[in-house]
């Protein structure tokens, strides 16, 4: 080599190990011009047949349908998005690129924190789709502005908390068409929550799940910051109320998942 | 001095199956070992194990004298790694991908990038160093892939079957890209299922069965054991087998072997083109019809057979492919 040097003499620090690991990852997903496009455009039809189709056979309270049902749209594609970091990890496994940064001299967390890193930032670029979709349609803010910030700052933090849940999955599947398999688990959370209809419309069995899961708080949260005081009459709470309990889920969600995928990782 | 890899005894189950049995292996500086071996061997889990991947269940591991049990750590610093799998990047280009690498070795962002460019230079990628890999080759792939290995400027490279899977072509430049590597005192070890592999890149082999090394030493010393080479008979008639095998088979030590299906006899030999000869002239004296005379490399099954007096395990048959275990 050109170079003469004495090589790294320690391991390489966790932030900068992070941070080329997430650039990795970003960029896989930039290149792929695919999966944007089929990701967009799979969320939009979601959206345009729930606004359309089954929108107007829906009851919402006192709020207009699609105001009602923009939030829930938003907070669910965190999960949507999030089945691919399921999948990603598990390719990554299959496909010998894990055993490559684990022979490196660098924190073994990395890989992981990186991961979370960039599919974070992958997340804040597909809600901020998902969201203008939603204006298109006819979606509108009913509360503050710093609210809606914060409502959209929450989804940032769902993601981010959910990533674990789905970077276990796709360490335990091990092949990226079983960790595939393993995410439609998310379908059952999505649609037995309140996100698309009021929970009171479902049978007494359902509704003590769907009212009490993280989801629906999580969407109760996001729907009371977006629209103001209407949303309490509808849901029978502040705002406040779904946040904190909300924030609550995210951080069990994390606490459970992140060492669990920490465990499996090591255990390689 | 102390050994590259220093193995007593390293023992691995995965469930009931046990990929390592006690291996032992000895690497020291300036040597390129080759650990041969068929599928299912433990090749690959002992590449594993070296490479801190795997955690052996028993026995002792030491690579520049670092437990990899207990210092993973600073056993990381000294390998690169290059699998069975291109393990690059495809949706990066392959500077991209090297500079990736060479980041996180820790170097800062320059020495990564001149890091980077002096590694595809050694390996003839310059020219595509900006393309997507996705575009690549699969002989490019592996060539990348084992520059990735390099960038950390490690004292042990761990090739895993560096060329399965290889068109002929990107076989012979492979080796040449890793035979360079040697001349600049890299280490190596490396796995192979094929003999000539390790013939042509190995100061020293070590031949594996079932999670043992059943036999080692250096190409030369294997050879005297199994015999050089091959003297190979493709008679056109079946019924003349037993009399070529009589002529042929009393060249030299080895005993003739027959195959009755393909209507050919091999013996193996030390001197090769002279055997090749006598061989020759032997047949023709028979007065046998035949189809082509030549001569060989011994097969790993034959290496087998001559040094450890047993057929290789059906089961365990070369595969062309890539999988091993």
């Amino acid at each position: 080599m050109a170079t003469i040097s004495l090589g790294a003499q320690r391991t390489t620090d966790l932030w900068t190990s992070t941070l080329v690991v997430a650039r990795r990852a970003v960029l896989r997903f930039l290149r792929t011009p695919q999966l944007i496009v089929l990701g967009t455009i799979q969320g939009a039809m979601f959206l345009l047949i729930f606004r359309y189709v089954f929108g107007g056979a829906i009851g919402a309270g006192g709020l207009r349908y699609v105001d009602f049902l923009v939030p829930g749209f938003v907070t669910t594609g965190v999960l949507f998005t999030g089945m691919g970091a399921a999948t990603a990890i598990a390719e990554d496994l299959e496909q010998g690129f894990v055993d490559r940064l684990r022979s490196l001299p660098i924190p073994r967390s990395s890989v992981l924190t990186g991961r979370a890193l960039a599919d974070t930032a992958m997340h804040t670029w597909s809600l901020a789709i998902t969201v203008a979709i939603g204006f298109a349609v006819g979606f509108r803010l009913h509360g503050s502005v710093p609210d809606a910030l914060a409502a959209f700052g929450l989804l940032v933090v769902f993601a981010f908390a959910f990533e674990w849940l789905f970077v276990t999955l796709g360490l335990i599947a091990g092949t990226a068409q079983a960790a595939q398999g393993m995410a439609l688990l998310v379908f059952p959370l999505t649609f037995v929550s309140s996100a698309y209809v009021p929970v009171d419309t479902m049978p007494g069995w359902l509704q003590g799940f769907a009212a009490h899961q993280p989801l629906s708080y999580m969407v109760d949260a996001v729907r009371s910051l977006t629209q103001g005081p209407a949303a309490q009459t509808v849901l029978g709470h502040g705002a406040g109320f779904y946040v904190l309990r909300s924030l609550l889920w995210a951080a069990v969600i994390v606490a459970v998942f992140a060492p669990l995928a920490v465990a499996r990782y090591r255990r390689g | 001095m102390t050994p590259t890899i220093e193995a007593r005894g390293v023992t691995k189950r995965f469930g009931k199956t046990r990929a390592l049995d006690g291996l032992d292996l000895v690497a020291e500086p300036g040597q390129v070992v080759a650990v041969l071996g068929p599928n299912g061997a433990g090749k690959t889990t002992f590449v594993r194990a070296v490479a801190t991947l795997v955690r052996p269940d028993r026995g002792s591991l030491r690579v520049g004298g670092r437990d990899v049990m207990r210092e993973p750590e600073a056993v990381r610093r000294m390998i690169g790694l290059a699998g069975q799998f291109a393990a690059v990047e495809p949706a990066m280009t392959g500077r991209e991908n090297l500079e990736m690498v060479a980041r996180l070795f820790g170097q800062d962002r320059r020495s990564a990038r001149a890091n980077a460019t002096s590694v595809l230079e050694q390996l003839g990628l310059t020219d595509a160093a900006d393309r997507l890999v996705r575009t690549y080759s699969g002989g490019m792939r592996r060539k990348l892939d084992l520059g990735a290995s390099l960038v950390g400027e490690p004292r042990l490279l761990l090739l895993d079957e560096p060329t399965t899977g290889l068109d002929p072509r990107s076989r012979i430049e492979l080796w040449d890209a890793i035979r360079s590597l040697v001349e600049r005192g890299t280490d190596v070890l490396l796995t192979t299922q094929y003999l000539d592999e390790a013939d042509h890149l190995a100061t020293h082999i070590v031949i594996v069965d079932r999670g043992r090394a059943v036999a080692s030493g250096t190409p030369a010393e294997l050879k005297r054991r199994v015999g050089g080479s091959v003297v190979e008979v493709h008679v056109r008639h079946r019924a003349d087998l037993a009399r070529v095998a009589s002529a042929v088979g009393g060249l030299d030590h080895g005993e003739a072997q027959v195959e009755e299906a393909t209507r050919r006899m091999s013996v193996s030999v030390e001197a090769g083109t002279d055997r090749l000869m006598a061989a020759i002239r032997a047949v023709e004296a028979a007065g046998v019809e035949i189809d082509d005379v030549a001569l060989r490399q011994p097969k790993l099954d034959e290496v087998f057979l001559a040094l450890t007096g047993q057929q290789l395990d059906e089961t365990a048959q070369p595969a062309p492919a890539k999988g091993a275990a």
